[in-house]
């Protein structure tokens, strides 16, 4: 089955999966209207969106676990069904709920994914072994997982996932949870793959620090993918810096800025942010016009993913959106 | 792909029904309570009655005619509980995974019920070293039919679990619907007391009842096709009823599976 597409991709490199007008429900309310999305061979996709966006239907989707109402898919050029045969065994899931069997060891659980994907038996035993130290798991193998703390669970996830060697990983909000080490760990982990591999990876997030690490960023809101650009193309649609205030009662400092200075504020519970090329001019000005004391704090800063959101959608990545 | 479509569902449920005995022998405590409650259940219930209860028109025990329903109840209970795994299992965890995995739904709810199925049949295997105590002989039984009975009452009963199980989101519900549905079968199978003479359409509910001829051909393996509480017919025909009710039950159970998931 994989002759055919190799040699489609040598004549014009198709994309290893693509979406095309992917509509899906629940219940009675549309939650995905239409997503188109492409993935390239080796290409680190990120879906970027609040909670309520559609990230969750659109990897169950991914994974196989829903049907779209209506949309096609391709993978590697060619026409598939939503949720195929061919892709769930191409492809490597990655739950945000945990997908392993507490009451089984580290090992079994491995060894029980390697079997449904037919991997040989020989093959797996070494596979097992060689994934299990790679997650530091090796001294651990034999210990039911309800026994490892939340960080080593999450690792062997991962490990699960790549038991049959897949060609595509998706992943949903892989490293909710984590702390900043971990999560460092994690991604150096899978651009060690994408680089050993060609792995391609889809995944959903919400914090805009994973979404630059991604090749290309798909910002998700409302059911619709209303950009999908690489992190830096995203973030050059806010213009310049931000300058953000923090001070009690922030109307009366975004009545003063407009007034005196002419500058637009963006109200803040606990301040306002103004959005201005070269932003540090703008900070002994803003200082010099309240009294001593008005103001807790003045920042400049480069614009993050999570302010392109806000530029591109209108609405914050923090909000929960539709219910 | 590594294999065929065949290859992909046949290992999908191996993977299925050897992890529901894995886990089956790794929690002691399991097996402990599926075969106290029956024992308990027989020497209360059948002693209780043993007193009162006088067999027409045969001289056989009540506990020796109450063995053969409560080797079902065994079923019963293991399959029921075994499948409630499914309700947890299928919003997050293991069932989530083999439902991403190359395998089919079909696949899926095979293995699931052949692994509940298996467990069941364990523990019925274990209530069985109790038969000489209830006036069976080990070298009398008819262990083919014994175990073509049992083991088609444990598939048919896992099949319907799974099926129950899947559109659920609470294990209290589960258990509630089926108490609700299975225990009246079963006490109405005839595994209590006999048929009562002259009730037309308790009879005809009796020979409807898939439990009925399951309890029936239990008794024909222990005792011979003379024990009573023997449905009228042969052997065959009550193999042919349970057969029938596995299969509906198993399309039941596919057809289920093939909604997704609700998260």
């Amino acid at each position: 089955m994989r002759a055919p597409s190799t040699v489609a991709a040598a004549v014009a490199p198709a994309p290893r999966l693509a979406l095309r007008d992917v509509v899906a429900r629940r219940g009675r309310r549309e939650v995905l209207r239409g997503v188109s999305l492409s993935v390239e061979r080796g290409e680190i996709l990120g879906l970027l969106g609040p909670n309520g966006a559609g990230k969750s239907t659109l990897f169950a989707i991914l994974a196989g676990l829903l049907r779209p109402e209506s949309g096609r898919f391709e993978l590697d050029g060619r026409p598939i069904l939503a949720g195929a045969r061919e892709l769930r065994a191409r492809a490597g899931i990655v739950f945000q709920e945990p997908g392993l069997d507490g009451k089984l060891t580290a090992e079994e659980n491995l060894r029980l994914a390697a079997a449904l994907h037919c991997v040989p038996r020989a093959e797996a035993r070494a596979r097992v072994a060689a994934l299990l130290a790679e997650a530091g798991l090796a001294g651990r193998a034999r210990e039911p997982v309800e026994r490892l703390s939340g960080g080593l669970r999450r690792r062997l996830e991962l490990a699960r996932a790549l038991v049959h060697r897949p060609e595509l990983l998706v992943m949903d909000e892989p490293t909710n949870g984590l702390d900043a080490r971990a999560f460092r760990a994690f991604w150096e982990g899978i651009e060690a793959l994408r680089r050993s591999e060609g792995l391609t990876v889809i995944l959903t997030t919400h914090r805009p620090d994973e979404a630059e690490r991604c090749d290309r960023t798909a910002i998700l809101a409302q059911g619709r993918i209303v950009a999908c650009e690489p992190p830096d193309a995203l973030r050059a649609r806010v213009s310049g810096d931000l300058v953000s205030v923090e001070a009690d009662r922030p109307e009366e400092i975004a009545r003063a800025l407009s007034d005196r200075l002419g500058l637009v504020a963006r109200l803040r519970p606990d301040g306002v942010t103004v959005e201005r090329d070269a932003g540090h001019t703008l900070v002994p000005r803003i200082v010099e016009l309240f009294p001593p004391g008005r103001l807790r704090a003045v920042s400049v800063r480069r614009p993050t993913l999570a302010d392109a959101y806000l530029a591109v959608t209108g609405e914050s990545l923090e909000a929960e959106g539709a219910p | 792909m590594r294999g065929s479509a065949l290859a992909y569902d046949v290992a999908t449920a191996l993977v299925l029904a050897r992890r529901d005995l894995v886990r089956f022998f790794r929690q002691p405590s399991r097996l402990l309570g599926a075969l106290g409650q029956p024992v308990i259940f027989w020497l209360v219930i059948g002693g209780g009655f043993a007193g009162t209860f006088r067999m027409p028109g045969a001289d056989v025990p009540y506990l020796a005619y109450f063995y053969p329903g409560v080797v079902l109840l065994v079923v019963l209970f293991a399959s029921i509980f075994t499948t409630a795994s499914v309700i947890e299992d299928r919003h997050r965890g293991f069932l989530q995974t083999v439902q991403a995995g190359p395998g089919s739904r079909a696949a899926l709810v095979v293995g699931k019920s052949i692994g509940s199925a298996a467990v069941a049949l364990t523990q019925a295997a274990l209530f069985l070293a109790l038969a000489p105590a209830a006036g069976f002989r080990l070298g009398a039984i008819d262990w083919p039919l014994l175990a073509a009975a049992l083991g088609l009452a444990a598939l048919a009963l896992a099949a319907l679990g799974f099926a129950v199980a899947w559109g659920l989101d609470h294990v209290a519900g589960y258990h509630a619907i089926q108490m609700t549905v299975l225990v009246p079968l079963w006490v109405l199978s005839g595994a209590m007391f006999p048929l009562p003479e002259g009730h037309p359409v308790l009879a005809s509910a009796l020979r409807l009842d898939p439990l009925a001829h399951a309890v029936s051909a239990v008794r024909r393996a222990l005792a011979g096709p003379l024990a009573p509480g023997v449905l009228p017919g042969t052997a065959a025909r009550d193999l042919a009823f349970c057969a029938l009710f596995a299969a509906s039950t198993l399309t039941l159970a596919v057809l289920a599976a093939r909604r997704p998931a609700r998260t």
